[in-house]
C-alpha cells in the first residue's frame, strides 16, 4: 500500500509561552521552539505499521519553508521512506484551500492508496485533510481512532471518535483521506541517532511549476480567509489569582474549596 | 440581503443547543440576514425536529431519505449541494461532524471556510470579520472571509448560548425532492459505545483532574493521594489518555466524560474548549498551572501559578493536617 502523510512543521504548544510582538498585531515568533504538529506524529506511526502489515512505502510531505525539512526528516527517522518539500515564495500566505490545492497537485503526480494527515494543526482549523479529499473526488474520514486494512481489499474499515468517547465506525473505498485522531497509537520515540541516519537522504524540493500550479491560484492574493492579527481577547476578569508563599496560597485555597463543598 | 442557513444536528428527534445558538450567531454577522434551518434525516425522528424548529425559524427546510437516518458526512454534503444556494453563508457546528462535513462542502460549494468561530463582527461589502482562536486557545485571531461567493462556516458549541426567542410560526419546506442521488464511497456501519471503566467520574462532586502538568506516569500516584485526602476522584485531559496512562473513562471532554462536580481541580491542565466543553453545572474551578499564561486561568474561579508536582503534595499534607 502506498500512503501518503501530510505534515506541519508549527509552534510547540507545550514548550512556548506565547506572547504578541511589541506592535501587539503578531505572534512574537523570536524564541519560539518549532517541532512537528503532534496529530501528524501520530498519523506517520500509523502509516508505517500499516505499511508493516501489508508491505508498501510511506511517504511524508511538508507545504514549507527550508526550515520544514527538519519535520521530514524526523518523520523518516521514524521509518517514513520517502519525503517531499513543497516550497514557493508563491506559496506564502496560503489559506487552508491553497495548502490542499497544493498538496493535490503533489498527489497527483504519485499513485496512493491512503492519504493522511493529523486531525488538526496549530491553527486549530483541520480543515486541509477534507478539502483535499473533496478536491481529489475521494472519500474522507475525519478524527480517525482506528484503521483495519486488510491486504488487497478494495474497502477499508476506519472508526472515527465521535462525542461522549465513543467511536462511529464506517467502511470507506479506496483512495481515501483520512484525518488522524491523536491516541490510535503511540507513536515511537526518535532518538537523535535515528536522526542522523536520514541526514543524508536527499528530499526533493518542488516548487509551484515543477507541480504545474498557477503562483496566482495560491498565497496569499488568492486566500479567501485571511488572518489580520492576532490579539489576546479581554474575558473580564478571569480567575482569582493566589498570591504569596505556598502555605499561604494553601491556607487561602483550603478555605474557597471548604466554602464551596469540597471539603468537610 | 445575505442568507444564511443553519444546519441543525439532531439525535433522537430532538435538535442540539447548536439549534438556538445559530440565532445569536447569525444576528452578529447579520442582523438583517434571512435565515433558514436544514435538518436533514429520516422518519419520525426528523419529522419532530423540522416540526419543533419552526418555533425558532421562519422557514424550515427538510430533507428526508433512508440514506440520511444516520448523519454521514458524505451524503449530507451530496444533499446540501444540491439543495442549498452555493452563495450563501451556511454555519454548522464545530464538533465531530461539523469537522467531517464541512471543508469538503466548502471545495463543492466553491465558497470560503472558517472553522470554530467564536464571535463575529460583522460584515463589510463582501468581507466578514470573525473571531477564532489558535495554539489550543493561547492567542485569538481576527480573520476576514470573502463571502463573494459564499461561505462554510463552523461555530464553537456553546459560545452563542442565550439567544432569546428566535422567530416562531415558521413553516416547513419540504425538498426531500430535491436531494439527488446519494450513494456515496464511504458507509456507516455502527457505533461502537465507550467502555464503562472502574470509577465513574460523573458522579463525583469533588474531581482532581490532570492534564500534561503531570509530566510522567509514576506522577499520577501524587494526584491520587490529593483525591483520596479530599475524598475526590482523579479525572484526566485527553492527553493522558492518549499516553495510556489512565482509562479513557477518566476523561473530562467532548471527547470523554460530561462531568458535573462542586468543584473542579484543574492541575496541570491547560484548558482548551474541547476539554471545558465535558465541564457542566458551573462547578468551583481550581487552577493550578506554572505558565500563568495558560488558557486554563480565564476560565477558572481560582488560579495559582505553581507546578503541579511540588503544589499537589503539599496540599495534601495541609489537608490531612486539618
Amino acid at each position: 500500500m502506498e500512503i501518503l502523510v501530510c505534515v506541519k512543521r508549527v509552534p510547540d504548544t507545550a514548550e512556548n509561552e506565547f506572547e504578541l510582538n511589541s506592535e501587539g498585531n503578531d505572534l512574537d515568533r523570536d524564541d519560539l521552539v518549532y517541532s512537528v504538529n503532534e496529530w501528524d506524529n501520530y498519523a506517520v506511526e500509523e502509516a508505517i505499521q500499516i505499511v508493516d502489515n501489508v508491505g508498501g512505502n510511506v511517504t511524508v510531505v511538508t507545504v514549507g519553508d527550508d526550515e520544514s525539512e527538519e519535520v521530514l526528516r524526523r518523520e523518516m527517522a521514524m521509518g517514513a521512506n520517502n519525503g517531499i518539500l513543497l516550497s514557493d515564495d508563491a506559496f506564502g500566505g496560503s489559506d487552508g484551500r491553497g495548502i490542499a490545492s497544493i498538496l493535490k497537485a503533489e498527489v497527483e503526480k504519485g499513485k496512493y492508496d491512503l492519504i493522511l494527515t493529523g486531525a488538526q494543526a496549530d491553527e486549530g482549523a483541520g480543515q486541509v485533510g477534507g478539502m483535499l479529499a473533496a478536491m481529489l473526488d475521494m472519500p474522507y474520514a475525519s478524527l480517525v481512532n482506528k484503521i483495519d486494512v486488510e491486504d488487497g481489499a478494495s474497502t477499508i474499515k476506519v472508526g472515527r471518535e465521535i462525542e461522549g468517547g465513543n467511536q462511529e465506525m464506517n467502511e470507506i473505498d479506496l483512495p481515501c483521506v483520512l484525518s488522524i485522531q491523536t491516541g490510535i497509537n503511540e507513536p515511537r520515540y526518535v532518538g537523535i541517532r535515528g536522526i542522523r541516519k536520514v541526514a543524508q537522504v536527499e528530499i526533493p524540493v518542488k516548487g509551484a511549476s515543477d507541480l504545474g500550479m498557477d503562483p496566482a491560484t495560491v498565497g496569499e492574493a488568492a486566500a479567501k480567509t485571511k488572518r489580520v492579527d492576532y490579539f489576546v481577547p479581554d474575558l473580564g476578569e478571569g480567575a482569582e489569582m493566589l498570591e504569596g508563599s505556598t502555605d499561604e496560597i494553601i491556607t487561602q485555597l483550603i478555605e474557597r474549596i471548604k466554602s464551596k463543598g469540597g471539603l468537610a | 440581503m445575505t442568507t444564511i442557513y443553519a444546519y441543525i444536528t439532531h439525535r433522537g428527534g430532538v435538535a442540539d443547543d447548536v439549534a438556538m445558538e445559530y440565532i445569536k450567531a447569525a444576528a452578529k454577522i447579520d442582523a438583517g440576514a434571512s435565515l433558514t434551518a436544514v435538518v436533514t434525516g429520516s422518519g419520525a425522528d426528523l419529522d419532530k425536529v423540522a416540526d419543533s424548529m419552526t418555533s425558532l425559524y421562519q422557514e424550515v427546510i427538510k430533507v428526508n431519505n433512508e440514506a440520511l437516518a444516520y448523519p454521514n458526512a458524505e451524503v449530507v454534503r451530496k444533499a446540501l449541494c444540491n439543495i442549498l444556494d452555493p452563495s450563501a453563508i451556511i454555519l454548522a457546528p464545530h464538533d465531530t461532524f461539523g469537522m467531517d462535513l464541512c471543508p469538503g462542502l466548502s471545495i463543492k460549494m466553491d465558497s470560503a471556510f472558517a472553522a470554530d468561530a467564536v464571535d463575529f463582527e460583522g460584515i463589510e461589502g463582501t468581507s466578514l470579520k470573525l473571531v477564532r482562536q489558535e495554539l489550543g486557545g493561547a492567542v485569538s485571531t481576527h480573520v476576514t472571509c470573502d463571502i463573494s461567493n459564499g461561505a462554510v462556516i463552523t461555530i464553537r458549541p456553546g459560545v452563542f448560548a442565550g439567544a432569546e426567542g428566535g422567530s416562531p410560526g415558521g413553516k416547513v419546506v419540504d425538498k426531500s425532492g430535491d436531494a439527488g442521488d446519494l450513494t456515496a464511497k464511504r458507509r456507516f456501519l455502527e457505533i461502537v459505545e465507550a467502555e464503562v471503566g472502574d470509577v465513574d467520574i460523573t458522579k463525583s462532586d469533588v474531581l482532581v483532574s490532570i492534564g500534561r502538568g503531570i509530566e510522567e506516569q509514576d506522577n499520577i500516584e501524587i494526584a491520587q493521594e490529593l483525591a483520596e485526602a479530599m475524598g475526590a476522584v482523579v479525572s484526566c485531559s485527553r492527553p493522558i489518555v492518549d499516553a495510556k496512562w489512565l482509562e479513557k473513562s477518566r476523561q473530562v471532554g467532548t471527547s470523554g466524560q460530561t462531568v458535573k462536580p462542586k468543584v473542579y481541580m484543574a492541575m496541570g491542565i491547560s484548558g482548551s474548549f474541547q476539554h471545558m466543553g465535558g465541564i457542566k453545572g458551573n462547578p468551583y474551578i481550581v487552577a493550578v498551572n506554572k505558565n500563568p499564561k495558560a488558557p486554563i486561568f480565564q476560565v477558572a474561579d481560582v488560579g495559582i501559578v505553581e507546578d503541579i508536582l511540588e503544589f499537589m503534595p503539599a496540599l495534601t499534607e495541609a489537608i490531612k493536617e486539618m
